[in-house]
């Protein structure tokens, strides 16, 4: 086995060494009746090239090379090379989480700066090392607003990713915490009245996304200033990383939980993502996961620590303030890369593209079918309303290597045949174009089509 | 400097500010192609939700960012530069293999929303994943959705209240052995379970006595990580699922040390219900200075109904899809479907194995941890003698005499040229040296870690300040943790003005 | 150290300064020495009810966190605010830096608890383990 550094006379040798005639006399510990004495049914050990092949079969079955209106939590942003060429570095690859300071540095300084850019990116004072993803960041970070008010309910606005509700349900059913949902407007906000009727002194913290599901962009002020007057917490998911390039952050919030997958980290077909939560300085002891300080060290010199981690569970066991261990410490340098190549300028640059390319596609669709929650400023998603069913309009995008918007029904049945529709730097005016004119072919064309509906929806 | 390490020598490396303290306006390490639809008034789309500024977010160039992290990266130590002897972190080679296959374009660019039909390369992918993890478990049915090991755990334990809920009431508690990993109690803790200690025995196993007198209809199920984390084998594995099993407890394996049993034995054999794998661990993805992980966990028949949603299915045309229509699921722990990236790169290194290559790493890894045994026996003192598996614990009982604790002799070991081993754990050894190798290790690394553990040893006892002031080596010496606690800078900011 | 003969102390190294209705808090000179640099001290808010052998509040070290067990029944009068900023000082000075003050329920409930002399005893056999 090539990864295997031992000749048979090294394990003879070493076998020798240690009085024994065979490995076998290792595994004695182990029931007899237990030990396997068969291979295991799983592929023969195959060569490099094999598996190379194996795998570039896969890809080949995967849509590769498609054009993508997807968004709703996964966005398909450049990834500059360097970032690949320097998390491969072995250095950085095949390190442990840094305990060990002393021989730790890298990592340590390279999460600080992390830290520091996630905090400018925010308006947050204090943003840990990283978590799972969005999603799960979205449920620590209720689960911290619950543990630092002490109450016990919480409200999520329906316009957060449906998915990310999924999640928290999961996280919050067996902590007897009672979930309620705030209703959207037309404009595809959430609804401010239905939040003031829903509010109580018991409610922990209201949760919101900005840009929201539907890539509108909240009121964050006047939504923290119900809630503060409440005396809850507001929480704020941001889903679309690149937005803060050029949206004003939600300053206001008390914790943010951030999914950094479009600085730099590849769709992959859903992961591995890279989830952060930030905060003010005040609720840091609160907050879960893993945290780099500076310090220094005996003679003066600038280092950098894991710190606060009696917050943590391999001290505090059953009373920390989450189970999180591993965190996705390579994907967050992938972020930060991504987040010092573009920098100051050009990540504003960047999210003006986005920008620009969302406007041009909303006037181009809107021309032929209808758009949906166009009452308030949106980032890079909008919501498309067509008489067909999106599954059926995609099907026959898809026979131009385009994959048009995520039919929206599944998630929210009273808005019909809407689809979310995404575009980001990447998307090409030809691309926009081509999938518009089918949309327009199909608002165009009377009645419904007899084709073979895909099941786009999950 | 009497003990002189055989595999470690000076070498120079380069000073390196923080990135911000090279910032300057106008410098770039991007360029946007030009614009290929009109320009837009960004102030009159976004109105006051527009931002302006975006602080102190750096300008540098290329060259800059590339020096930059490249010489950060000089300061870690790493498995490709050697022995990385984490005790339970199985600190293994990562085949290159397995990052050049995850970087295929239609994989590393597949969108988690993109049709099924387009999908059919993905999800073949973890459609035979699974089926090789259920195989090298034996168990019945997989999620490869949690996202590292202590979220499979949290998994898991939601599956395990589904079940008990199911049965009537979710019960109280969750036994845990003294030996365990704090995960483990932090987990019990999120899904509602008091957590109940169950002290080992002297041989360093679960006390059966014990066990029996604790299993009650409280007891909703036992959390054991076989082997433990003193690397020893629970023997009386039958019993201990007969215990649970005859008062409808559940019997939880965390998967954390299977590096110790593929290809060997199954604990879908030997009375699990319910387990996870951690990736990261055993199927060679890489740490990354602490994640991506992934957590699947692999169930018995009678957990299939409460796995997380969706889960895979094969349809009726043979395509694979996604099934969401179950009633009795958990719910969702994670948005999409896990971190798959780790599943290609997981397959690779089952694929790149095969069922021979998957047994003899295992009895390499335990061939290396019984031969550091040997050899450190006599030098360092050993609290529990049961036959050793994939790691084995030393505790520093001898050299505490000396003042010197487990903590500096593993800061001495970064002299000598290795990672320090795990300190201080598991809790139930005062002052722990827990030790693995992996099936990583060749001879010659081994012999030499063992000469420079010995090495040290005998500093302790001629000259322990040399190892209470070690790392001698490094660029920083050891750190002031409780400044960095008392007065936390987790952020940088711009000198005052 | 010596410890003052007008505190009483528990097993779990509080020590309590009864008068009269009132109580001050801290501890022991051993648990700071034992728990080597604190870092945080968690304490409960004035008004909260505290039970006798039960917890109110912790200190931390750097890669530690004990509980604080109530010597005695009370409501919390005054917290040392002092130590939310400079936790130091319990290490310096532990039995002058108090943790908070509580208007006993029971004032013969500090009967029970350890002398000085009593637990001294107690913590050398403690070390001597």
């Amino acid at each position: 086995m090539r990864y295997l550094p031992k000749s048979p006379a090294d394990r003879e040798a070493m076998l020798k060494a240690l009085g024994k005639r065979s490995i076998s006399e290792f595994f004695t510990p182990i029931p007899a009746k237990y030990r396997l004495e068969r291979d295991l049914k799983i592929p023969r050990q195959m060569a490099e090239s094999e598996i190379v092949d194996w795998f570039r079969e896969r890809s080949r079955e995967n849509g590769d090379g498609y054009a993508i209106f997807l968004g709703a939590g996964a966005y398909y942003h450049y990834r500059p090379v360097i970032i690949d060429s320097l998390i491969l570095r072995g250095e950085f690859l095949t390190a442990y989480t840094p305990y060990q300071a002393e021989v730790s540095q890298g990592t340590l300084q390279s999460i600080f700066e992390f830290q520091t850019m996630i905090c400018e990116l925010t308006g947050m004072e204090v943003a840990n090392a990283s978590m799972y993803d969005g999603s799960t960041a979205t449920a620590e970070a209720v689960m911290m607003a619950v543990r630092l008010t002490g109450r016990p309910s919480v409200l999520v606005a329906r316009n957060v990713h449906p998915e990310y509700q999924e999640v928290l349900s999961t996280y919050a059913h067996h902590q007897g915490l009672p979930i309620s949902t705030l209703s959207f407007t037309e404009a595809g906000r959430l609804d401010p009245e239905d939040l003031e009727r829903s509010i109580t002194g018991e409610t922990a913290c209201v949760l919101i996304q900005s840009p929201n599901f539907f890539g509108t962009i909240e009121d964050v002020a006047a939504i923290a200033e119900i809630a503060h007057k409440h005396g809850a917490l507001l929480v704020v998911a941001i889903a679309e990383a690149i937005s803060l390039g050029m949206v004003k952050p939600p300053q206001q919030a008390d914790i943010i939980a951030l999914e950094a997958q479009s600085f730099g980290v590849p769709l992959g077909f859903g992961g591995p993502y890279c989830g952060v939560i930030a905060t003010r300085e005040q609720f840091v002891r609160q907050m879960p996961g893993r945290l780099v300080g500076q310090t220094t060290d005996r003679n003066g010199k600038r280092g950098f620590v894991l710190t606060l981690a009696t917050r943590e569970q391999h001290i505090r066991r059953e009373k920390a303030t989450s189970n999180i261990c591993t965190n996705q410490a390579l994907i967050a340098l992938m972020a930060n890369i991504f987040m010092t190549v573009y920098g100051k300028v050009g990540l504003r640059d960047l999210a003006k593209q986005n920008l620009a390319k969302t406007a041009y596609a909303m006037d181009q669709f809107g021309k032929h079918a209808g758009l949906l929650f166009t009452g308030a400023p949106r980032f890079n998603e909008f919501v498309v309303k067509t008489s067909e069913d999106p599954g059926a309009i995609n099907s026959r995008i898809l026979g131009h290597k385009i994959v048009g918007g995520l039919p929206l029904k599944k998630f929210y049945p009273e808005l019909g045949n809407a689809s979310l529709w995404c575009c980001t730097e990447m998307t090409t005016r030809t691309a926009i174009d081509t999938a518009a004119a089918m949309v327009a072919e199909s608002e165009g064309s009377s009645g419904a089509r007899d084709v073979d509906v895909e099941e786009l929806t999950r | 400097m009497k003990h002189m390490t055989r595999k470690a020598t000076r070498h120079v490396s380069q000073n390196e500010g923080l990135i911000f303290e090279k910032s300057s306006p106008g410098k770039a390490a991007w360029k946007l192609p030009p614009l290929d639809v009109p320009e837009i008034d960004a102030s009159k789309l976004l109105g006051s939700a527009e931002r302006k500024d975006l602080g102190n977010m750096p300008e540098v160039s290329e060259i800059e960012i590339i020096r930059h992290f490249t010489r950060l990266s000089t300061w870690n130590y790493a498995i490709d530069l050697g022995m990385y002897p984490l005790g339970s972190c199985t600190m293994k080679y990562n085949p290159r293999v397995n990052e050049v296959v995850a970087r295929l374009e239609g994989l590393a660019n597949g969108h988690p929303y993109q049709p099924e039909r387009a999908s059919q390369g993905a999800l073949r992918i973890l459609k035979t994943l699974s089926e090789c993890l259920l195989e090298i478990t034996g168990m019945d049915a997989i999620t490869l959705q949690p996202a590292a090991g202590a979220h499979g755990e949290l998994t898991g334990l939601l599956m395990v209240r589904a079940y008990q809920e199911s049965k009537g009431t979710p019960r109280k508690k969750i036994l845990i052995p003294d030996s365990a990993h704090g995960t483990n109690p932090a987990t019990a803790a999120m899904v509602g379970y008091a957590v109940e200690n169950l002290k080992s025995n002297s041989q360093g196993m679960v006390d059966i006595a014990a066990l029996s007198g604790q299993m009650n209809q409280d007891v909703a199920a036992l959390m054991l990580t076989n082997p433990n984390t003193l690397g020893i084998f629970e023997q009386e594995i039958e019993q201990i699922a007969a215990i649970l099993h005859a008062k409808g407890g559940l019997l939880y394996m965390d998967g954390a040390n299977m590096n110790a049993l593929v290809g060997k034995v199954r604990p879908g054999d030997f009375g699990v219900d319910l387990m996870h794998l951690n990736l990261h661990k055993t199927f060679s993805t890489p740490h990354g200075g602490g994640g991506p992980g992934s957590g699947p966990v692999a169930v018995k028949n009678i957990l299939g109904p409460f796995l997380p949603k969706p889960v895979l299915i094969t349809k009726p045309d043979g395509t694979l899809g996604f099934e969401y229509d179950r009633p009795q699921s958990v719910g969702r722990v994670r948005a999409f479907y896990g971190n798959f990236g780790m599943f290609v790169r997981a397959l690779a290194y089952i694929l790149a194995n095969g069922p021979d290559g998957l047994r003899q790493t295992t009895e390499d890894a335990v061939l290396n941890a019984n031969y550091i045994r040997k050899g450190l026996e006599g030098a360092y003192d050993l609290p529990y003698s049961t036959p050793t598996m994939h790691e084995v614990v030393f505790s520093d009982r001898r050299q505490a005499k000396k003042r010197v604790k487990t903590m500096d002799i593993a800061k001495r070991l970064i002299d000598y040229g290795f990672h320090p081993y795990t300190t201080a754990f598991p809790l139930i050894v005062p002052g722990a040296l827990m030790i693995e190798a992996t099936e990583s290790e060749s001879k010659e690394e081994l012999d030499l870690f063992i000469e420079s553990m010995r090495s040290i040893a005998e500093e302790v006892e001629e000259d322990p300040q040399t190892v209470l002031t070690a790392p001698h080596s490094t660029r920083i010496s050891r750190l002031d943790e409780t400044t960095a606690a008392r007065k936390p800078v987790l952020r940088w900011k711009p000198a005052a003005e | 150290m010596s410890y003052p003969t007008d505190f009483k102390y528990t097993k779990e190294h509080e020590w309590i300064k009864g008068d009269g209705k009132v109580a001050t808090i801290g501890i022991t000179h051993y648990a700071q020495d034992s728990l080597g640099d604190i870092v945080f001290v968690e304490l409960p808010k004035t008004g909260t009810q505290i039970t006798k052998g039960k917890t109110f509040g912790s200190v931390e070290s750097v890669k530690a966190v004990s509980d604080l067990y109530a010597p005695a029944s009370g409501v919390v009068t005054d917290v040392n605010a002092e130590l939310a900023n400079s936790p130091e000082k319990v290490n310096k000075d532990p039995h002058g830096s108090w943790m908070i003050k509580i208007n006993l329920q029971d004032p013969n409930e500090l009967n029970s608890l350890l002398s000085a002399a009593d637990y001294e005893k107690f913590i050398n056999e403690e070390t001597a383990h």
